[in-house]
């Protein structure tokens, strides 16, 4: 009795089983490639700066490094993103032949007008970044979180999440989450990891290592 | 890199309540400062924010012996017992922390999932629910205060002692190559906005700030001190029954008796 059965079974079982594992398999390639390629292209907007600032140019022709355009204020805070005041000293008229230039002189500062520069590390607003903290206070250098910005020719594409609407570098490049370089991503996870191996201001009660009121506001 | 290890401080308060005229600069200076949010019709103090609230106390005599008196009451900042303060202890999501480095009990905000078991566990009512997404009438947004971020509904928040003036005044301090800051480069709005200067803020532990003098004044006391709260702003009055309504006290119970 129990042998027919078990041949009828087999049958069956490699006729629409194969069938099964390829629909599987088929369907898991398409839902990998719709999560880790079509996702992340959907997700994520491209907007390119209104001028492509050249870093290594400028670089070779200040004195002070990053500094002399990205300075501190008397007060402790950070400058940021140069105004139209620091360029115009040398940018009153073109100086170069490049077209970017001749679009900001023309553009910018014979207008008057402040460069609307999208921002990479743009953080939210409940975060409380000092960058006098860490490079007076605690002596880093820029690349450690920005990389090697300053020797780039042009300025990167900025991505923005059209979900959340923050830059595509606090998350960081790779939709996996990994990074090589410290510069890689500015998550809090990233700015924790280092806090916590350098035990800065390890005193919070519920956790022990690094209080909230460091970095947030 | 360096390691960042500040000297551990305690910032506090001393209000002095024989000044306090009630005028209630201090609550508007608050909410200014910090984007407290408001509504149109705020008679349902159930539901309306006041980081920092002036109550009034009455000795409940008749004339001619009746008194009153104006009492301010921030957020605590207890200490309770090695920074464990009661909202600190139940809090579920670590988001209200005590800082050993400055004594002052922190409040995330994108932290924060609205259960609000701290404020059932506030004995000082400092804790606030967001019923509601702040709404701000036109063109106000452009007044808000940068240094604090704003609130959203479904959370609550509370006085900070106005950390992001600690924050700033130690980014001038790093700026210069200092480590500490002085007691007038961080104070409180509530502290600055007082014409009667009844409000006195600095470093309890410090020597050389005015309320680390002011606290040990025999007529100082602090609220509901018997909870064991510990909490970081005190009170002077030299009117007794002011005292005694800091505190629960049997009707009976001898005047100079306290724990």
């Amino acid at each position: 009795m129990s042998k027919p059965v078990d041949h009828k079974k087999e049958v069956l079982g490699d006729g629409s089983g194969g069938f099964a594992i390829l629909f599987f398999l088929l369907g898991l390639v398409a839902s990998l490639i719709v999560g880790w390629v079509v996702y992340p292209k959907l997700l994520y907007s491209q907007k390119n700066q209104p001028v492509d600032f050249n870093h290594a140019l400028h670089i070779d022709l200040v004195d002070e490094g990053c500094e002399s355009c990205h300075f501190f204020r008397e007060d402790g805070t950070y400058s940021g993103v140069p105004k139209l005041a620091q360029c115009i000293g040398c940018h009153e008229e073109v100086q170069g032949e490049t077209k970017d230039e001749a679009i900001f002189v023309e553009q910018y500062v014979k207008q008057g007008r402040e460069v609307p520069w999208l921002i990479y590390a743009k953080q939210p607003d409940c975060v409380f970044f000092s960058h006098v903290a860490h490079v007076k206070a605690g002596g880093m250098d820029c690349v450690t979180c920005h990389g090697h910005i300053g020797e780039s020719a042009s300025l990167k594409v900025y991505e923005e999440n059209r979900i959340t609407g923050y830059s595509r570098d606090i998350w960081g490049k790779n939709i996996s989450g990994l990074k090589t370089n410290t510069w890689d991503r500015m998550k809090m996870d990233d700015c924790s990891e280092c806090h916590e191996e350098k035990g800065v201001n390890a005193t919070s009660v519920q956790t022990g290592k690094g209080a909230c009121f460091v970095c947030h506001k | 890199m360096n390691k960042q290890h500040n000297k551990a401080k305690k910032f506090g308060m001393v209000i002095d309540l024989d000044k306090c005229t009630g005028c209630g600069a201090c609550m508007v200076a608050c909410m200014a400062e910090n984007n407290v949010p408001f509504k149109a019709d705020e008679t349902n103090k159930l539901d309306s924010i006041t980081w920092l609230r002036v109550y009034k106390l009455t000795n409940g005599k008749s004339f001619p012996n009746a008194d009153f008196c104006y009492l301010p009451r921030p957020c605590m900042h207890c200490e309770g017992s090695h920074g464990h303060s009661p909202c600190v202890s139940v809090c579920p999501a670590t988001a209200t922390d005590y800082s050993h480095e400055t004594g002052i009990v922190s409040q995330i905000y994108t932290r924060c999932f609205g259960c609000r078991y701290c404020m059932a566990a506030c004995p000082y009512h400092a804790r606030y629910f967001n019923w509601w997404d702040p709404v701000w009438p036109e063109g106000m947004e452009k007044y808000l205060n940068p240094n604090v971020s704003v609130r959203m509904r479904g959370i609550v928040e509370k006085c900070s002692f106005c950390y992001h003036r600690y924050q700033l005044a130690m980014e001038k301090a790093y700026y210069e190559g200092r480590r500490e800051i002085e007691e007038q480069e961080y104070q409180t709005a509530c502290t600055q906005a007082c014409p009667a200067g009844a409000i006195v803020f600095g470093d309890l532990d410090n020597p050389e700030h005015a309320v680390h003098e002011l606290k040990k004044n025999p007529n100082a006391f602090r609220l509901l001190e018997r909870l064991g709260t510990n909490p970081k702003v005190y009170y002077i009055s030299s009117r007794e029954w002011v005292r005694q309504a800091g505190d629960n006290y049997l009707r009976q119970e001898g005047k100079s008796e306290k724990n």
